[in-house]
Formats: structure tokens, sequence, C-alpha cells
């Protein structure tokens, strides 16, 4: 008995396939997304070299915040266009992206709250903060 | 009803045979391996999160990672930022090799994917010797003093200098009396203690366990696109008419790179 669902498996992956034309568009996006990766890096290298989380005192940089925040946007960036260009989810179905995303999303959201709302409070305990004593 | 349901069309709507999501099974367990995988690196970035948000101190990654093969110390990122980009370029020519692939171009699929295997090697060498220079510590260690851990360095004119760290330096005789009664010494990490941060122990073991996790990972992928470099030379998927499974090893080698770049921010800008 033939196996229809290796049949459709099979059919799938060959649809996959694509000719010469479309392959110079892919590689034109591929050489693009290359160019803006490397670009983020470099942007966040150099900050990371010159701006730095202290200031001549040794006392907390004001800027450094804002540092912070722009180093976690450019990630998210770098990530997206990884995921979406170079892993070819953004050229999946539409149900299957969200498959993907949306659990992980959430869980890893939901994660880092608690594991920041439990170590804020353990950061003021050893500060001396909080007593831990009932 | 029963007339409404006739006009959707099979091919826009799922009618029950073959995939709700029109990809093969391989690529599509591939995915949900890599959201587990995902989680698991998630998991162990947000435990690092944990214990440098509670600690009162923490150290700076420019200040650790300062070191450059051959060159010495005062090259602030630029070893990690060159292992980044060694990264990066690897992705790209294996994203190159899954577009070969799809045009079924066999001498394509070689050349790039023979490029990202030599990448990938480029990139687990670049953390041995990250690991290497991590365990064997600076030059000179660090020195307990009665101001606080300092690490013990020397200028061209040879001339002593302690960091203090956050850019604090001290110079002249004061450095000296402080180096003389200094009252403990490390040099190097291991999983119980290291000089780069003396008071936060787990500083060390997490750069153990995340980036040797990774490195692991590095390494499985390298292998992986070796196989089906072979397979690939051998003309198997020539035969089965597609190269997906260029697609499938792409995938987890993207995810390799998509992890560093997390690993990138977390561990060595902020």
């Amino acid at each position: 008995m033939e196996r229809d669902d290796l049949i459709q498996d099979h059919k799938y992956s060959v649809a996959a396939n694509h000719d010469e034309a479309h392959g110079v568009e892919i590689r034109k996006k591929i050489w693009k997304v290359t160019g803006i990766l490397t670009l983020i890096t470099v942007v966040e290298v150099l900050i990371g070299a010159f701006i730095k989380q202290y200031d001549a005192t040794g006392g907390d940089n004001t800027l450094w915040p804002y540092v912070k925040i722009g180093f976690l946007v450019l990630t998210v960036v770098k990530a997206a266009y990884i995921v979406l260009i170079f892993m070819h989810l953004g050229d999946e179905r539409k149900s299957f992206k969200w498959v993907i995303l949306a659990p992980y999303i959430l869980f890893i959201l939901y994660l880092i709250f608690i594991c920041l709302t439990e170590s804020s409070y353990w950061h003021e305990v050893f500060e001396g903060a909080n007593s831990i004593n009932p | 009803m029963a007339g409404k349901t006739e006009n959707i069309s099979r091919s826009e709507l799922w009618g029950g045979d073959g995939s709700p999501f029109r990809i093969s099974y391989g690529k599509q367990w591939m995915w949900m391996f890599l959201v587990s995988d995902a989680l698991t690196f998630g998991g162990l970035l947000t435990a690092y999160g944990f214990a440098r948000h509670q600690a009162p101190s923490w150290p700076i990654g420019e200040e650790t990672f300062n070191a450059m093969p051959f060159l010495g110390n005062g090259f602030p990122l630029l070893y990690v930022a060159l292992m980044t980009f060694i990264l990066i370029v690897s992705s790209v020519t294996m994203v190159l090799a899954v577009e070969a692939a799809h045009r079924l171009d066999k001498k394509g699929v070689i050349k790039w994917l023979l490029l990202t295997v030599i990448g990938g090697f480029f990139f687990v060498g670049s953390q041995a010797w990250e690991w290497y220079h991590f365990i064997h510590g600076t030059h000179f260690g660090s020195i307990l003093t009665s101001q606080g851990w300092a690490v013990v360095d020397y200028n061209a004119a040879n001339e002593l200098i302690l960091n203090m760290g956050r850019g604090i330096t001290i110079v002249g005789a004061e450095a000296t009396s402080l180096l003389e009664n200094a009252t403990a010494t490390m040099q190097g990490a291991n999983l119980l203690e290291n000089e780069y941060a003396p008071m936060v122990p787990q500083y060390a073991n997490f750069f153990f366990f995340i980036t040797g996790f990774h490195g692991f990972h590095v390494f499985s992928g390298v292998v992986f696109n070796l196989i089906i470099l072979i397979n690939v030379v051998k003309g198997v998927y020539d035969k089965r008419g597609h190269y997906e499974m260029v697609e499938k090893v792409g995938l987890y080698w993207h995810f390799v790179d998509l992890v560093w770049v997390f690993v990138f921010t977390f561990f060595y800008l902020l």
C-alpha cells in the first residue's frame, strides 16, 4: 500500500524548489540582510567599547539605562531578521508562524517578568532594605 | 450550511489531508525542536539575569574581555566582535547554500556548505581560545587590598597599575603599598572562584555553562553540516528530487547564530 502521507510530504519538499530568476531575487535579499546585520553588530561594538557604564569618578553613567534599552532593541531587530529572513519563517504560512512564535514569546516574557520581580526583591534584601526574618 | 462547505477551495484551506501548515514533517519538527531548545537557552539566560540583578555588583564585559591573541590587553570587545562576525558570515553562507539547494544546484550547495563548515570550525576554535584565556586569567592576576579587589597590571614603562574596576586605577607609591599589603591573590577562573568577580563566583559558572552549551551546539552543528555535505557530494539528494535536508540543518545552524546574538548582548555588551 502506498503511504499517501509520504507522498504529500514529498510534494511539500519539492514545492519549495525555485528557478534561477527567483533565486536572483532571493540572493539580493540575503546580501541586504547581511549588510544590516553587520552594520548593527558594528554599531553595538562601538557603543559597547566607547560608552562606559560609569563616569570619571566611578559612579553610574546616567546615559547607561538608555544605552541598555538600545542594545535590547538592536538585539531583537537582529533576531527578527535571522528568524524571518534567514530561517524563512516569514515565508511560511501565517498559522505556522504563530504556532512557533506565540508560545515562545508568551512563556519567555512570563519567565523574564517573574525572574526580574524575584531578583529585585533579593537585591533589596542584600542591600539591607528588607528583612528576611518574619 | 452543507452547500457552503463545498465552495471552500482545498488549495486555500486545509481539507483534512496532508499538513495544515503545507510543510513536511521533517521541517515542522525541526522547528518544534528549535522552540524547545530556545526555551532551554532562554532559561539559562534568564537565570543569568536573575543572578546578576540580585547581586550588589557585577563585572563589566568590556573590562573582562579585552584581550586579543598575540596582541595582549586593551582591545575591549574586539575579539568577541570578531567571533560574532564569523558566525554571522557562516550564517550567510548557509542561507546561500539553502538557496542553491532550492535550485538543485549541486555545485553551489557544496561550495557554500563547505564554507559554512569552515566558518563553524573557526568559531569553535575562537571559543577554545576564549576559554583558555578566561581560565588562565590576566598576566598578574587579582589581589585583595584594603580598598577591595584589584587587577594587577604594568604599563610600558614597567610602572605598577591597579585596576579597581569601573575605570578607576591606582598608580605610584599608593599602588605599591597596596600590593605589598595584599591579603589574598587570585588568578584565572574555575567553578569555585574567579579573578574577574571574586565576590560573585557564579559569574564564571554562568560563563562556562552558557558559552559551553552554545559551543557544544556549534560543534554538533558543524558535525551535522559535514554529514549533509557528504550526502550532497554522494548525490543522495539528487536522487530524492529535493535538497530539503540542507534546509533542515540550515535551520539548526541559523538557530545557533540566533542564540549567539543574545549571548553576545547579555554576556558581553550589557
